[in-house]
């Protein structure tokens, strides 16, 4: 089968009939080409909701307090619901087991000013934890501490741009004094985050601070829970159930109320993006099978119309001598050979076009479209696989072909 | 070298069967040059093709060279025909895209002989026909009669004990036509078996032995004064 000479036959054949051999080529080498392309925006597409989600740690809930919908235990609908520090600690206590970090958030607006800057930014009473849950990376100074929780210290950690837009380019906001609503904070850390813009112009602060100056209540808005990554996502599931029941009985709210108390699990919210773009993986793969079966589908049509052609010269071969075998090892490793070369020229443009793109399309949610060493491998077994399979059938006719027909004049 | 003892063939046709062959009886000597005759439908293209094994027989013995050709698959039938047999056709039947000499080596090919040597033989074989010049040109380039000599050139490439010829010079004009038999003529005076089937008398008579076929039975069968050719190639 793999004798020098068989494949001298085989290039001498190919060889001289260029435009056969090109025509059924074409259409793996499209197909081929179709595929990855595909399956590289498909990976894309995934790589794009993984830098989506992956900036904050998934391994969260958020708890918001709403108004109630339906009336339960005396209390009459439309009641606001509102979170306490009491909130976070009975949790802390009752869920130690689940849990890996807890924090309240308290979130305001307020003009700060330093110098003669001044500007509105998004303020966040949060406690130590927080830090945790938004992967927020400090640039310069610390993060809010225990110790300024106890003293409800007048401390305030500020974004990279919060710094820029306020200190100048190459200003250093550490151990200055911001005034934020009228009252002076000393700025004890700077913080970057891969979130985006947005993210890096947040200020962070004690949340017992905040409480302080607005009148001394324990007033929180939402509470953000990390849970312990080793309870799986069936736990976690299984955590937010009884969180949500724990928290609707202790405030009164109906079992079946969605709106009174609200838990937004980030780990549910990932994993139905990710079923999304595992779902358009899988569409683009099967439309990507689809037009690899349609190219070999055209490589054996293609064979099948060869075989014909070459009826005679088949049958003169087998009058001269040549056993059904080398009929079909002639046919089918010739098709083989045509669809692994096609195949392959297909595979490399596709590649190279993958690669062009890089991440110009990450407006569309494309990220770094690429095929990995394993679909590379596994569509190179593929592509002799249907080779052979393509040129099987039509080899095996033309292993039985009658000389006598085949040299019947015509 | 051949032996046919009442061989007997015939072809359904849905469900009538046509019977073909009647009862052959028939033997040729090494060295022969024999020509079958008949007309179409006489069942002398059957008997050739079974004598070429590419076709099998219902009842009867055939043996060549004293070996039992019967009932033999396709792989044993292909390596027989191979080493046994050389076959010259009417219409040539070269490969379009391969020059003469890949044409006439292709024999050896299945033979695994190796391709140096594949050609030496080869271009020796175009050399007895004469057309060694054009060992590399391509049958496109070739006139019927050089066409049908490189095709003799093919079926004496393997050494063949009996060539079968099946209307040889059907598709060719008279000159070219006696060009050809007097090639055919000299091959069989080096001692090697011959048949030739044809329709056309002064062909026939080329050969030193006619054997009429009518209706599947062989009605006559004589030896007959050869008339010779001039040798001009």
């Amino acid at each position: 089968m793999f004798n020098r000479d068989r494949w001298q036959e085989i290039f001498d054949t190919i060889k001289k009939n260029k435009l056969r051999t090109f025509l059924s080529g074409f259409t793996v080498t499209l197909g081929i080409l179709i595929f990855t392309v595909l399956f590289g925006m498909g990976n894309g597409l995934k790589n794009a909701f993984m830098e989506f989600f992956m900036d904050d740690a998934t391994n969260t809930f958020f708890i918001f307090g709403g108004r109630t919908t339906e009336p339960y235990r005396g209390f009459k609908q439309g009641r606001r619901i509102q979170l306490h520090n009491d909130d976070v600690e009975d949790i802390k206590k009752d869920f130690a087991f689940y849990l890996d970090y807890i924090t309240p958030r308290i979130n305001r607006r307020n003009l700060v000013k330093y110098q003669g800057e001044s500007n509105t930014y998004s303020l966040r009473g949060v406690g130590p934890a927080h830090r945790l849950n938004e992967k927020t990376i400090m640039m310069k100074g610390r993060y809010i501490n225990e110790s300024d929780l106890e003293k409800s210290a007048k401390t305030a950690v500020i974004g990279r741009l919060v710094e820029r837009d306020l200190f100048g380019k190459d200003g250093d906001a550490i151990g200055a004094y911001i005034d934020i609503g009228g009252i002076a904070y000393k700025v004890v850390g700077v913080f970057q985050d891969d979130g985006g813009d947005n993210e890096e112009r947040y200020i962070y602060m004690p949340y017992t601070t905040m409480q302080l100056v607005e009148k001394g209540n324990d007033e929180i808005d939402n509470i953000i829970i990390g849970y312990d990554l080793a309870i799986g996502y069936q736990g976690a599931m299984a955590f937010e159930r009884s969180l949500s029941k724990y928290l609707k009985d202790k405030h009164n709210v109906a079992p079946d109320d969605r709106s009174g108390i609200f838990i937004r699990n980030l780990a549910d919210i990932v994993q139905q993006n990710m079923m999304f773009a595992n779902v358009i993986q899988l569409v683009v793969l099967l439309v990507g099978i689809g037009t690899l079966i349609a190219g070999v589908i055209g490589i054996s049509n293609i064979m099948v119309f060869v075989v014909k052609e070459r009826t005679k010269e088949l049958g003169v071969r087998k009058a001269l001598g040549a056993t059904p075998w080398s009929v079909i090892g002639l046919v089918l490793q010739e098709s083989v050979f045509i669809t692994a070369i096609a195949g392959y020229i297909g595979l490399f443009v596709g590649v190279l076009i993958l690669r062009s793109i890089g991440d110009s399309l990450k407006d569309y949610f494309i990220v770094n479209p690429s095929v990995g060493v394993g679909t590379l491998v596994g569509a190179t077994v593929i592509l002799i696989f249907f080779g052979a399979l393509a040129g099987y059938i039509p080899a095996r006719r033309a292993a039985r072909i009658k000389p006598i027909v085949a040299l019947r004049d015509e | 070298m051949i032996e046919i003892k009442d061989l007997h063939k015939s072809y359904k046709m849905g469900s009538n069967s046509l019977h073909v062959l009647k009862g052959i009886n028939f033997s040729v000597k090494e060295g022969e040059l024999v020509a079958i005759m008949g007309s179409s439908g006489s069942g002398k293209s059957t008997l050739l093709n079974i004598l070429g094994m590419l076709d099998g027989y219902d009842s009867g013995t055939y043996h060549l060279d004293g070996v039992l050709i019967k009932d033999l698959n396709e792989t044993k039938a292909a390596n027989y025909r191979n080493k046994f047999l050389g076959f010259i056709f009417q219409s040539f039947n070269l490969i379009n895209y391969k020059s003469a000499w890949e044409n006439v080596a292709l024999p050896l090919y299945y033979q695994r002989v190796g391709r140096k040597e594949r050609k030496e033989r080869a271009i020796h074989h175009l050399k007895t026909v004469g057309l060694e010049p054009w060992a590399e040109h391509l049958p496109s380039e070739l006139s019927g009669g050089q066409k049908q000599r490189v095709a003799i050139a093919r079926a004496m490439a393997a050494e063949p004990k009996v060539l079968l010829a099946d209307e040889p010079t059907g598709a060719l004009d008279s000159v070219t036509s006696h060009e050809v038999m007097a090639l055919i003529q000299r091959i069989n005076d080096e001692g090697r078996t011959i048949l030739v089937v044809t329709h056309e008398e002064d062909i026939a008579h080329m050969c030193k032995r006619i054997v009429h076929l009518k209706d599947g039975v062989i009605v006559s069968d004589s030896v007959v004064e050869q008339h010779r050719l001039e040798a001009n190639v």
